[in-house]
């Protein structure tokens, strides 16, 4: 058992509000998404409104939307995200999605095993590694640092 | 990197034809091989196998594993067969000194941000037309090593862009389905490509169009 839980939170605007014609299939795949995530190995806790839906609006800018989820491990979440029926949803984004340009779209940080994210935390941590590029308390996948334990026992 | 002579003296192993033969028998096994099935494959003694395929595991190209193979466990089970498989490395050499992943890493990085996803999904597809024919034999000209799972079924056991699909998974596996799809052709064809990812293969699967 580690003593440390990865976080991850996405971001992304919307190409047209979700009652669109053009956003059904993204819409739909969204509950189906979810119930895979909430069945997947290592998948710990994920953000959801009330009726259970995890992707949530900026009340700001309801185009924008987020998800945040906690995994045990990054295999874990890796696993989810890229070897599962959730890849083709990815292949798919920009038919929903605006592109990111610059900005950083996914952020990953390690927190201690049954503590919770929250979405202000998130979009710091989305803010530090868009100012600063990868580091210990926000990265990505394509530059993973270890957890805090980890890197003491080393 | 042409220094890095790790690299080369694995490639160098790779010199002897009875040993090059012996890792060609253990790539395209659907999964681990043991030393007898080398040996019968190649027409050569089990312990002259043995002695290749250990030397490629010394050279870092193969993995060792160890299982039963009769499916039985406790006493009377016998010892594990020592089993081999193609190892998770990676071994180039180039003289003189290109780094092309390393473009593709900023090319793939900059389709990503820019979102135009598309553009490359049509160029692959393009280029998989160009490469028609038989869709086993162009699946394996282009490395894929395809494998047929079922009567119904092909999987592609290598990703040829690997290590570049496992940094932008979307936009590679991407390609790789626009580019099997060009390949294979329109509806007239024999088979549908379609994304089904799981590790150690290509994300990409073919399942037999249904004929009625």
């Amino acid at each position: 058992m580690t003593s440390f839980h990865l976080a991850q939170m996405n971001t992304a605007r919307l190409r047209a509000p979700l009652e669109d014609p053009s956003m059904i299939e993204f819409a739909e795949g969204v509950a189906v998404m979810n119930a895979l995530a909430d069945r997947s190995p290592g998948f710990v806790w994920r953000l959801a409104d009330e009726t259970g839906d995890g992707t949530i609006a900026a009340p700001a800018d309801p185009s924008r939307i987020f998800t945040l989820s906690v995994w045990e491990t990054p295999e874990h979440l890796r696993a989810y995200a890229y070897q599962s029926q959730h890849l083709e949803y990815l292949r798919r984004r920009r038919d929903w999605f605006l592109p990111n340009g610059h900005q950083a779209a996914l952020v990953l940080w390690w927190l201690p095993a049954g503590q919770l994210p929250t979405l202000r935390q998130g979009i710091s941590r989305l803010g530090r590694l868009q100012a600063a590029g990868p580091a210990p308390d926000a990265f990505t996948f394509r530059e993973m640092f270890p957890a805090p334990e980890l890197a003491h026992r080393d | 990197m042409t220094e890095d002579l790790r690299d080369l003296d694995a490639l160098a192993s790779l010199t002897d034809q009875v040993r090059r033969r012996a890792y060609a028998v253990v790539a395209d096994g659907t999964g681990p091989v043991g030393r007898d099935e080398v040996a019968e494959a190649l027409g050569i003694g089990r312990t002259l196998a043995a002695f290749h395929l250990d030397k490629l595991v010394a050279a870092g190209l193969l993995e060792v594993s160890y299982a039963r193979r009769s499916g039985k466990t406790g006493p009377g089970a016998g010892r594990p067969a020592k089993l081999y498989q193609v190892g998770a490395a990676e071994h180039a050499v180039s003289v003189p000194p290109r780094a092309y992943l390393g473009a593709a890493e900023l090319l793939a990085e900059a389709i990503e941000q820019a979102g135009v996803e598309e553009a490359l999904y049509k160029v692959a597809q393009r280029h998989g037309r160009r490469l028609r024919k038989d869709a086993t034999v162009a699946l394996t000209e282009q490395g894929y090593s395809p494998a047929a799972a079922g009567p119904d079924r092909i999987e592609l056991r290598n990703c040829p862009f690997h290590r570049l699909a496992e940094q932008f998974p979307p936009l590679i596996c991407g390609m790789n389905l626009a580019m099997i799809t060009g390949l294979l052709g329109d509806s007239d064809g024999d088979w549908t490509a379609r994304m089904d990812p799981a590790p150690g293969r290509c994300c990409v699967t073919l399942s037999k169009n249904q004929s009625d």
